[in-house]
């Protein structure tokens, strides 16, 4: 399993949709090549929702996990890490 | 549950930001209703489609121009027609009325506050997100000579007004909505 280095962490516990993928767009235009923003959400769509946001713009969903009703995704900003 | 993948290699060319390859198709709604349902559900999809990284238009024209008024605007128009149409139909995001159980205007303060209880972000904040997120906002120039709307009576952080060409530019090879 690999371990990875939390650039940035977003608590966006109870917002409902869309606030939680708006939130980590704006987060990431802030972050370079391989940072990993830490999102932590509890709007039950946000499972499918980030799935299909890493799909279209490309920036790897690199783990997910739930623990109750929090679900936690890690998310890499795609381009050449320096 | 723990999902875990590997972490990608970095064969891909030097691609400086996320925003600046959009991996589809952009997101181009006309927007002729000034309904507070519509108007959000709008500008939900639009900060959506930006967050996915696709350039989003919104044309505001007819009904659908009046969000973009300034909410501290009262009376606006040159001739009495369209001084009595900005007293009927009072612009700004503040002031829009739900396509039914309106009830003068209840029924917006209702939904307002149960979306705010269930933490849903207002159509101000979506707004504003959607500036920060680079969606153009296009206001009508004819909804505005018609309804007598300056730009000074517009929010700031807008586009400069233009026609249906321009509208229908943004259209070419996006998704398109009219609603």
């Amino acid at each position: 399993m690999t371990t990875f280095t939390i650039t940035r962490t977003l608590d966006l516990k109870g917002f409902a949709c869309p606030i939680p993928i708006v939130r980590t767009a704006q987060a990431m235009k802030e972050l370079g090549p391989g940072d990993v923003v830490e999102v932590l959400a509890t709007d039950a769509g946000s499972v499918k929702d980030f799935a299909a946001w890493s799909k279209t713009t490309g920036n790897p969903l690199v783990e997910q996990t739930q623990e109750g009703g929090v679900f936690r995704f890690l998310l890499m900003k795609k381009g050449d890490v320096k | 549950m723990t999902i875990t993948l590997d972490r990608p290699t970095t064969e891909t060319a030097p691609v400086p930001a996320a925003e600046a390859q959009p991996a589809t198709g952009g997101l181009t709604i006309f927007l002729s209703s000034g309904d507070l349902e519509k108007v959000w559900a709008s500008l939900i999809l639009s900060t959506t489609a930006a967050a996915l990284g696709k350039p989003v238009t919104i044309f505001f024209t007819f009904w659908g121009l009046f969000p973009l008024v300034r909410n501290e605007k009262g009376i606006t128009g040159q001739v009495w027609m369209q001084k009595m149409l900005s007293v009927m139909n009072r612009g700004g995001t503040s002031h829009l009325p739900l396509s039914k159980l309106n009830f003068m205007g209840a029924g917006p303060a209702m939904m307002r506050s149960l979306a705010k209880s269930h933490q849903v972000a207002s159509p101000e904040e979506l707004l504003e997100m959607a500036k920060d997120l680079g969606v153009k906002l296009v206001p009508c120039q004819m909804t505005m000579d018609l309804m007598g709307l300056a730009r000074e009576d517009l929010i700031d952080g807008i586009e400069e007004p233009a026609g249906a060409a321009t509208a229908l530019a943004a259209a070419e090879g996006a998704t398109t909505l009219f609603i």
